[in-house]
């Protein structure tokens, strides 16, 4: 139990200070790679939670390859400099303000939130549960996904291609 | 094998918390590159939502749904990053208040 909750509030804590930085950061650079510890923070709480195959499939999606877009498209741009244009110092204070009153609202509307029920003890995490899950009951998403996807890869070789 | 034993309300703090630091940082920046960053900590935010209350009520569909907000979430990237390096050949910039001229 102690175990599970210090790993709990450690992972926590890594999560947001990094999701901070990601905000604060000057350099873009530094931005992104604060995202990749959040990301792997994140991971580490699907691995508490008991999703196995979700936590890998995160690591290798959101660090292994979104990630790797992100630092591809900063550094072929070059934009790893900090003379990015600020906002007013009004801005900055209305936006630091609407984003606090909307957790403190979200916040607010979910303490009540009680376990109803608590059911444990099986594997849904595994892949084998995750797979029969998939391929039983949500395989025309599955099939539309691989659509979106395609889709996705022929309208940026079409963007990106260019008027040249 | 660890079997959840922390309350479902600290996943909804944590939750909230990430999501308003995404938000935070959508209204925060003026970097496109980074927007488009701190909208994957808000979807990360909703993932973990989801797999926290998909273990918690023993239920697999939670988790069958993060996949494809995975799968959404790589090919917005990937058209978002494609419109930017191309807004950035045009105005050799990423701050989005060039943007504004898109009224045309």
């Amino acid at each position: 139990m102690t175990v599970t909750l210090y790993a709990f509030y450690f992972l926590s804590l890594v999560a947001v200070l990094s999701a901070v930085m990601v905000v604060l950061s000057k350099n873009p650079v530094y931005s992104i790679l604060y995202l990749i510890v959040t990301f792997f923070a994140i991971a580490g709480h699907y691995l508490l939670l008991n999703a196995q195959f979700l936590a890998v499939v995160h690591v290798i999606v959101y660090a292994g390859a979104i990630m790797v877009l992100f630092l591809y498209v900063l550094m072929m741009l070059n934009l790893n400099k900090e003379d990015e244009p600020h906002k007013s110092v009004r801005i900055k204070i209305a936006a630091v303000f609407s984003a606090g009153l909307m957790m403190t609202v979200l916040i607010g509307t979910l303490r009540g939130a009680t376990e109803a029920t608590r059911l444990s003890g099986a594997d849904i995490g595994l892949v084998r549960n995750l797979g029969k899950v998939l391929f039983n009951d949500f395989l025309f998403p599955f099939e539309v996904t691989s659509i979106l996807l395609l889709a996705a890869m022929v309208g940026v070789v079409m963007i990106g291609k260019g008027e040249k | 094998m660890i079997i959840m034993k922390i309350p479902i309300e600290y996943y909804i703090w944590l939750s909230t918390v990430l999501f308003s630091i995404g938000v935070l940082g959508v209204l925060f920046r003026r970097n496109a590159i980074i927007i488009f960053a701190c909208i994957e900590l808000m979807l990360n935010a909703v993932n973990l939502l989801m797999v926290a209350f998909s273990t918690q009520l023993n239920d697999a569909t939670g988790q069958v749904f993060v996949f494809f907000i995975m799968a959404v979430a790589a090919a917005e990237v990937a058209v978002g990053l494609a419109i930017l390096v191309m807004m950035y050949r045009n105005t050799k910039s990423v701050d989005i208040n060039i943007l504004n001229r898109l009224k045309g």
